[in-house]
């Protein structure tokens, strides 16, 4: 708990007049553990770091390990949370006093809660099942070790992003998965551009996390706290437009760190990093903490409802420009990079909706925490197989060559485009059907996001079979060296081959999850039920359209979307080069030019503006500081002499004042 | 309660007596001259923990270890040391930073030949690279490197007095009499334009100095006079005519502004840290500079409380200025060391903002801060410095591709770099954060303004880290050492305290906070009419009340 009180607002406020949202309570018994689940991976990291070269022959196993028992503690807690009534889950853990300084107070604390637990489990399980499968695709890197050290730091980062119980501490862990992600984009940064693509991450990121820091400046002016506890339960009573500065600005926050419109651009450059990297930082988990930072600040949003909206609309915006760019990319791991974007601009336009789409934007998150990990290291996989090549007009037909990376990454396909049953049509649809049902149904929102996000289903359908038809389907557009293959005798030589078991069997159990945990958690509601007492119970909207009437338009969008493509890239052959393409495909194929707006936009005027200052630092302010001095010291004589080599008279003329100086004083005091 | 130990005294002549021994040290011994320093500055540090330890924290706002005799009674001079939470602070910060300094001159001539020289060498021949790092013996090295050493420790006593003066005039006399050994550690042991650098950095500080001298001894005139006249205690509380005061701030102020440095006096420094051996850059940024923002912070606002809101706004302004200008300077560099003396302008912007926001929270950053941007980027400096001792030069261009050479320095470097901008989790942080947090209640468009200086800090950090560390290794760059076992030594104390005062910063602001307060209070808030966080409250309370809430207080529940 603050030791602040509220400024002007009776205590123990729930954030609505909602009854299934729980009141914090201090956490006890095995919940007292939970400060292991950030400290183990990152003692991981430690000592990983620490040890260098001694550690490299048994480092990537400590890294699994720390990542492992992680998951087992969070296990641990989560069992115990399915134990207590509804109304209990929501614990506050606190660590010790962070920053006591005077009027801002804080401590360190964890909140343990459906939501964070949800985090916690996805994040470590695919976590650790991403280490299991790096430990044989990092196997000839030399730094293997410190791969292993940056993605435990990540695993810590990002459960302390999630646990954490004020916005102040939760900022650590947002920074702290920033700088993971900076540090493995550039992983390999002895390749100049990689370097540079990590760079613009974190620096995209920053400005994102000018934010945050508003919005934190913003929260603690109003409040007098920044933790969960004060700001939430005062959060009704502030302004709007307190709120809805406060939420804006969190919704930058957010845009940086989930690549959502304008601050999008840096996803695709992350790919840089290799794909494990990829499949659980830029795909699975930290790009999605920008939907858990909304979802997360509900309160706050509840107070302000066109901060709500501006969240929807940028996630719808962010919808359509990763699904369109999505269509046009021939690399592997960009195209999925884009459908990343895309899918948490789902989550994003979930989230606002408000409460009736909060659980729904975290079930989608899950769901494609999932699915699109195991798609990532089903690219490795093929990667892995065909000398780091990620050119999908150079695949073709691998079906036969790595079977299991063929139907695993069928499963996370078939998931993805919402093929009925299986876990993305559980939670694509519902956030379909959410949005046709936005504002009461009343007005244009829940006509142009409802539609959006409907026209999003079927464009997803298509690059997402795009993709899977292109690699794994019609002919091989590569050579085997013996004649065999693409008739184009420039084909590459490529050998492709199945990737060991190591890396196999964590995408066969993400495959599993993607054909069954949306049915799994939908069955009775089970996951909305249980993340009420953070996002609260919506009472059901009846959508614009009935029901039944959008999931047939979903099914129908999905189908002709797999069928174009199916027609396009599968039944007949695809060119080895890129067509030229209309002028959508060339726009779309340069990110919509998102790189030459922020060029023209932000990156030369800086540099212009930065050597007319340096310029002018030389210039014209030492000039006019020089002339003060020389005009205030009268000292002009003495600097030309100075300047032409005679320190040391200079010098000792000083000098010889100091002691003349020192011998009045001293003269006197007699 | 001089009947205690003197421990400040002591702090302040045990390396001056250093000093004289080394330059006593007939000629045989002079290689022990590195030892001898080194031993000194180790044996200060422990006095000074020794000291700490004798600090009461829970009255960290008064001034303790206070020692008094009279001087120069005539003229009302009296030595009167003693600190408060942020002196003993400081104080700590730069008898951390002697020893770390000396020892990362180990093996360095302290630059015998000069930077720009060796620069042509290196490319052809990696024995010459040796040569600036070879271990100096007798002869001239060693009576240079012994000139070098006492003047380190010289300075070392100046700035152990100077944090703890408590008479202006002998607080003025140090303030001046620092000027000396850097001048020589700069002006002998530089690099090319040593002298230029030298005699600039002189001529700023004297022309300072020179009119705070104008208004240390006209506040005098003001004051009660009698033997005991420049005492600082007897001189808070005057009841100035407004003019008068006015102009009083604006002399001391303007001495303080060129050595923090503040934008648009700050020309100095970019030149001066260039030219000067890295050790000397410690010193000179991360220790003297702030005795400005520690003047602005101690003598400024309890002497002139009305002048200083009424010069705020305009301070503001330039503290927000120096911020941004110092990151997109820094960004624009190509020498490393004006890199980070421009990167120290942006921060002591930070500083000087979070002082005359006049706020408990912000003025406890800004104190904070100073520690801070002191272990950063004397960390900083110590680290280009290996750089450039592998190398010759501190040109950012010659270096490229040693993260693959070079791993546990580029590291640290990346590490240390992530400090300057402020990472969080790192102590850097919660200093930044709190001026910016603090500031935001009283001032929102400069609060915010100077947020944007977040985004900068990450490119000039970045984009040193990315030219200098990734990209294909260069072939010629000779450059195949790691840190060595004592350059860990050197940087290892100073990771350790960003790292650890990132995540329980309460030993450090203990000793800031009732300072802080106290310093809020002497101005009267930032509207002058009371304490700060009353006022926000009472404006909180006032839109509250909208609500219908009877809540009264945040302080009530705190205290």
């Amino acid at each position: 708990m603050s030791t602040h009180a509220l400024a002007g607002l009776p205590a123990g406020v729930p954030f609505a007049a909602d009854e299934h949202i729980a009141s914090a309570a201090e956490a006890s018994g095995s919940f007292t553990l939970a400060w292991l689940l950030v400290a183990l991976p990152l003692a991981g990291a430690a000592v990983l770091l620490l040890a260098g070269r001694r550690a490299d022959r048994w480092g990537h196993w400590l890294g699994v390990l720390a990542s492992a028992s992680a998951f087992v503690v969070g296990a641990v807690l989560w069992v115990a949370t399915l134990g207590l009534p509804a109304d209990e889950r929501v614990q506050d853990l606190h660590l010790f006093t962070w920053i006591p300084a005077g009027d801002f107070t804080l401590d360190a604390g964890l909140r343990i809660d459906p939501l964070s637990l949800t985090f916690v489990l996805l994040v470590t399980f695919v976590g650790t099942l991403i280490h299991i499968y790096s430990v044989a695709y990092m196997e000839h890197d030399v730094d293997r070790r410190r791969f292993f050290a940056y993605l435990n730091l990540f695993v810590a980062s990002m459960l302390l992003l999630v646990l954490a119980d004020s916005y102040l501490l939760l900022f650590v862990g947002w920074e702290g998965v920033g700088l993971a992600s900076y540090l493995l984009i550039g992983f390999w940064n002895h390749n100049l551009p990689y370097a540079v693509a990590a760079k613009k991450a974190f620096i995209a990121n920053r400005v994102g996390d000018v934010g945050m820091l508003v919005a934190i400046f913003i929260l603690f002016a109003e409040f007098g706290g920044t933790d969960f506890v004060t700001v939430f339960d005062g959060a009704p009573g502030a302004s709007e437009a307190v709120l809805t500065a406060a939420g804006l600005m969190l919704l930058l926050a957010a845009c940086g760190k989930s690549a959502q419109f304008p601050l999008q651009s840096w996803l695709g450059d992350a790919m840089a990093g290799p794909t494990p990297v990829s499949a659980l930082i830029h795909a699975a988990t930290m790009v999605t903490a920008g939907v858990y930072l909304v979802v997360r600040s509900a309160p706050v949003y509840e107070g302000a409802p066109n901060a709500l909206l501006v969240v929807a609309i940028v996630g719808a915006i962010t919808l359509l420009f990763g699904a369109i760019v999505g269509c046009a990319k021939d690399d592997i791991k960009k195209t999925l990079a884009a459908s990343t974007m895309s899918q948490i601009g789902y989550m994003m336009l979930a989230a606002g909706l408000g409460p009736i789409g909060y659980a729904f934007a975290i079930f989608h998150l899950l769901t494609h925490g999932f699915f699109k990990a195991g798609m990532f290291l089903g690219a490795g996989s093929v990667m892995h197989g065909m000398d780091d090549s990620v050119d999908m007009r150079r695949y073709g037909g691998l079906s036969r060559y790595m079977k299991i990376t063929w139907l695993t990454f069928a499963a996370g396909w078939l998931a993805i485009i919402g093929f009925p049953g299986l876990s993305g049509f559980w939670s694509k649809d519902k956030i379909i059907e959410s949005a046709f049902a936005v504002a009461d149904g009343e007005g244009w929102q829940p006509w142009v996001l409802g539609s959006v996000a409907l026209l999003g289903a079927g464009l997803t359908a298509f690059y997402m079979s795009r993709l899977f038809f292109m690699t794994f389907q019609g002919e091989r557009r590569w050579s085997d060296g013996h004649g065999g293959g693409a008739a184009d005798p420039e084909a590459p030589v490529r050998h492709p081959h199945e990737s060991p078991a190591l890396m196999t069997i964590p995408m066969v159990v993400l495959a599993i999850g993607s054909v069954a945990l949306g049915g799994v958690l939908t069955l009775g509601g089970t996951f909305v039920t249980w993340l009420e007492p953070v996002t609260g119970h919506a009472e059901h909207h009846e959508p614009v359209l009935s029901v039944p009437l959008i999931t047939g338009l979903t099914i129908a969008l999905v189908a002709a979307g797999a069928f174009l493509a199916w027609r396009q890239y599968a039944a007949s052959p695809v060119a080895a080069l890129a067509p030229r393409g209309s002028v959508l495909t060339r726009a779309a194929r340069k990110d919509l030019y998102q790189d030459h707006v922020n060029e023209a936009l932000l990156m030369r005027p800086g540099q212009y503006l930065t050597r007319s200052l340096v310029y002018g630092d030389r210039q014209v302010v030492d000039g006019a500081a020089t002339g003060l001095a020389r005009f205030v010291a009268g000292s002009g004589e003495v600097l030309r002499r100075a300047q032409n080599g005679y320190v040391r008279s200079y010098a000792s003329t000083m000098v010889a004042g100091i002691v003349a100086l020192a011998a009045v004083v001293l003269a006197f005091r007699i | 309660m001089t009947d205690t130990f003197p421990w400040l005294t002591t702090l302040i002549v045990v390396p001056l007596l250093g000093a004289v021994v080394l330059w006593a040290l007939p000629r045989g011994a002079r290689r022990h001259a590195r030892p001898i320093a080194f031993a000194v500055s180790l044996l200060v540090l422990a006095g000074a923990v020794a000291a700490a330890l004798q600090f009461d924290v829970s009255r960290a706002d008064e001034h303790q270890l206070a020692e008094q005799t009279p001087w120069i009674p005539a003229f009302g001079v009296s030595y009167a040391v003693g600190v408060d939470g942020v002196g003993l602070a400081l104080v700590l910060l730069s008898v951390l930073l002697v020893p770390l300094v000396i020892l990362a001159a180990w093996r360095e001539h302290p630059d015998a030949v000069p930077a720009g020289a060796v620069v042509g060498a290196v490319g052809t021949d990696p024995s010459a690279t040796r040569a600036v790092d070879a271990p100096a013996g007798g002869g001239d090295d060693g009576n240079r490197i012994r000139h070098y050493m006492a003047l380190v420790l010289v300075l070392e006593a100046c700035m152990v007095a100077v944090f703890a003066a408590r008479d202006l005039f002998l607080f003025y006399v140090l303030f001046e009499a620092m000027l000396i050994p850097v001048y020589f550690m700069i002006g002998s042991f530089g690099g090319l334009r040593r002298r230029y650098a030298a005699v600039k950095f002189l001529l700023f500080s004297l022309a300072g100095g020179l009119i705070m001298l104008v208004g240390v001894i006209a506040l005098y005139l003001q004051g009660p006079g009698g033997p005991e006249g420049f005492l600082i205690e007897n001189l808070v509380g005057l009841d100035l005519p407004q003019t008068t005061e006015r102009l009083l701030f604006l002399a001391l102020f303007l001495a303080f502004a060129v050595k923090a440095p503040m934008w648009p006096v700050h020309t100095w420094l970019p030149d001066a840290a260039e030219q000067a051996p890295a050790g000397t850059s410690v010193l000179l940024v991360g220790v003297l500079d702030k005795v400005g923002t520690f003047g602005m912070l101690t003598l400024c606002l309890p002497l002139f409380p009305e002048a200083s809101r009424w010069a705020a706004p305009v301070i503001i302004v330039l503290a927000v200025i120096s911020v941004l200008y110092g990151a997109l300077l820094a960004i624009g560099q190509e020498d490393l060391m004006r890199l980070i003396a421009y990167t120290s302008v942006s921060h002591f912007g930070f500083i000087v903002l979070g002082i005359f926001a006049f706020t408990e929270v912000s003025t406890q950053g800004a104190s904070l801060y100073m520690v801070n941007h002191g272990l950063s980027t004397g960390g900083l400096f110590l680290l280009a410095g290996f750089l450039v001792a592998r190398r010759g030069t501190a040109q950012i261009s010659a270096f490229g591709g040693l993260q693959k050479v070079v791993p546990v320095l580029a590291g640290t470097f990346l590490l240390v770099g992530l400090s300057a901008l402020s990472l969080p989790g790192l102590s850097t942080f919660v200093s930044e954060f709190l001026v910016l947090v603090g500031t935001f209640e009283v001032n929102r468009p400069a609060a915010i303004v100077a947020t944007l200086g977040v985004i900068l800090a990450a490119l000039y950090v970045l984009l040193t880290y990315q030219r200098i560390f990734t990209g294909p290794a260069r072939e010629d760059a000779a450059l195949t050492h790691d840190l060595s076992a004592r350059e860990k030594w050197v940087v290892g104390p100073l990771v350790v305290a960003l790292v650890v005062l990132g995540f329980y910063p309460a030993p450090a602001l203990d000793l800031v906070r009732e300072p802080a307060a106290a310093s809020v209070e002497a101005v009267g808030g930032p509207d002058g009419s009371g304490r700060a966080v009353d006022d926000a409250e009472a404006e909180a309370e006032a839109a509250d009340a909208a609500t219908g809430s009877t809540d009264t207080s945040v302080d009530g529940s705190d205290q």
